[in-house]
């Protein structure tokens, strides 16, 4: 089978510390896979090399049948992979609009940016269309650094979605925001998916919420992937429970 | 359109354009064309700095080599002592961007605090070699034709072309304020690297701005150097004029279209003023001093940011969208 988004045998080592160490990872298309694990496993890490912002020591990244391992995050977002941060980053200075605008043109070139106008009509209204699904519509004109967190996220989904990447990987979409609003960014991921067959990659610590959205789940421990599986496979995986609660194996030593 | 902003901005540009006409003193006339030259400057700095958060503190690299090339080209050409001399500003603009190039292509490597240092190691680089090239003529410089105008009218020619400056630094600004290009630029500004996850070509776009602003600089400097007639190395690429740049932007209102041109206008002629009546040199220096400290400590933002937000209650307006925003979405979900 062929996946939409492959990470093989990936290393990456920070000094003296192996981030990551061989570690593999499939997406297949029109999915929501789930990435799990422990604080310091490595996820954040693994998504910065995939999506370009970290070059991996070992390991091959593949896109869409290409090999993307070191393309800068530029060429890799024009490719059609879209990324969150998991502290949410807008741009803090400019309107919630201009926030969007931004993302609106992911192939164009840069010369083009500087004889055409910051936005036309139908990218206005692609974006108020947009805002108006994650329900901040009527923010559009105010400075995004004034959003509250919650606001904060879903306007970064906004303006990741709007430039119609093929897969979203989203870092930690639930973190510190309230019940309402996780239950809020799940239904807008799930529809996306049904509807739009959007594929997903999700970071998330919250495990109620990756168990629900998922169809696939992979485990990350201390740097290397550790199991892949179905939500179910993955919640009776006994070294899944030894990861998180503290190796048994350890103490087997 | 004619919209109340726009009518405001022609206003205030005719009011600059007539005022030759009415003060005809010379003293006048030098104190404001210096005012006028320096908004030019500041406006095309604040066009790269301002937008993209890039605080270069080396303008004077561009002001100097635009200086250089007047002064060199008319000796070399032997440019005769008329109006021909004005043909030399744009050629020191040009030089001044294919300086900005390699300058760039090194210091916009780097981000923030160490983008500063770099851009001060290398105006420095730029000051020694005019101080010590042969062909600068070293620390006595270079000595341009001596125009044989009137004394009266002498201002005039200079006020206009310093006026026309503003006005290309301006609509320059303002354009590129409202093209995808300026929106990339305020988005590194803002994040960088979440720019470049967005598809933003940063380092074209940062390289592109940086040799942009170079222009407008290039041409004061060599507008600069024709209207002294004589050049020194200390005074043209001197340390003190990076300094001032940024603080005339930071005071108006940095990364806005207003800012520079308000701070620049009020600095330098407040300056020139007290020069003129308080000849102790170093008088403006302690009032600039004290007058940035108060800016920066009750309006960060400049003056023009400021005063806006205050005129629009900005803040309150926004708090209450959001927390009815907020209530809405809670809403919506049970």
């Amino acid at each position: 089978m062929s996946f939409l988004l492959e990470a093989k045998g990936i290393s990456r080592a920070f000094g003296g510390v192996q981030a990551l160490n061989d570690c593999s990872l499939n997406v297949e298309k029109g999915s929501i896979a789930g990435l799990i694990g422990p604080n310091g496993s490595g996820k954040t890490t693994l998504f910065n090399v995939i999506t370009g912002y970290v070059r991996p020591d070992q390991g091959t990244v593949n896109f869409a049948g290409e090999d993307v391992t070191n393309a800068r995050p530029d060429e890799i977002f024009s490719k059609g992979v879209g990324r969150t941060f998991q502290l949410t980053r807008i741009f803090a200075r400019m309107s919630v609009l201009e926030n969007m605008l931004v993302a609106t043109q992911r192939d164009e070139s840069w010369l083009k940016g500087l004889t055409r106008s910051m936005s036309s009509a139908s990218e206005v209204d692609a974006a108020m269309d947009m805002l108006e699904f994650v329900g901040i519509a009527k923010l559009a004109q105010l400075q995004a650094g004034s959003l509250s967190y919650g606001q904060r996220k879903l306007l970064e989904l906004a303006y990741v979605l709007i430039a119609n990447p093929d897969v979203i990987l989203l870092d930690e979409p639930a973190g510190g925001v309230n019940l309402t609003l996780i239950n809020e960014i799940a239904s807008k991921i799930r529809l996306l998916n049904k509807e739009q067959k959007k594929t997903f990659l999700i970071v998330e610590h919250n495990m109620e919420f990756v168990m629900n959205l998922c169809d696939s789940v992979t485990v990350m421990n201390q740097g290397h992937t550790l199991m892949s599986g179905t939500p179910a496979e993955v919640r009776a995986d006994k070294r899944v429970l030894d990861a998180y609660l503290g190796g048994g194996e350890e103490e087997e030593n | 359109m004619l919209t109340k902003a726009r009518i405001v901005w022609i206003g205030l540009f005719a009011l600059l354009a007539l005022f030759p006409l009415v003060v005809t003193t010379p003293t006048w006339t030098s104190i404001i064309m210096f005012a006028l030259m320096y908004m030019a400057i500041t406006t095309s700095w604040n066009m790269f700095s301002g937008y993209s958060g890039y605080v270069a503190l080396g303008a004077a690299c561009f002001f100097g080599t635009g200086a250089y090339t007047a002064a060199l080209l008319a000796k070399h050409w032997n440019v005769p002592a008329s109006g021909d001399l004005f043909w030399l500003i744009p050629l020191g603009g040009i030089l001044a961007m294919a300086v900005a190039l390699p300058i760039g292509l090194i210091a916009l490597r780097v981000r923030r605090h160490t983008f500063v240092v770099i851009t001060i190691a290398i105006f420095f680089v730029f000051q020694l070699s005019a101080i010590n090239a042969s062909f600068t003529g070293g620390t006595s410089g270079l000595q341009l034709p001596f125009l044989p105008w009137g004394f009266q009218d002498f201002n005039v020619p200079f006020y206009y072309l310093a006026f026309a400056m503003v006005v290309v630094a301006t609509l320059l600004s303002a354009w590129v304020r409202q093209t995808r290009f300026g929106l990339q630029l305020m988005a590194i500004r803002d994040d960088e690297d979440r720019a470049l996850g967005l598809g933003v070509r940063v380092w074209a776009v940062k390289l592109s701005g940086f040799v942009m602003s170079a222009f407008i600089i290039g041409c004061a400097g060599a507008l600069y150097a024709i209207y002294q007639g004589q050049i020194y190395p200390q005074f043209v690429f001197n340390p003190l004029f990076d300094i001032s740049v940024a603080l005339m932007a930071f005071l108006g209102g940095f990364g806005t279209l207003a800012g520079p041109l308000l701070g620049a206008f009020v600095l330098e002629t407040l300056q020139l003023w007290l020069t003129e009546n308080y000849s102790s040199g170093s008088l403006y220096l302690i009032i600039f001093g004290a007058l940035f400290l108060l800016v920066i400590i009750f309006m960060p933002q400049g003056v023009v940011v400021y005063v806006k937000d205050r005129v629009t209650k900005r803040e309150d307006r926004e708090r209450s969208m959001i927390a009815d925003n907020e209530a809405q979405i809670a809403g919506a979900a049970q």
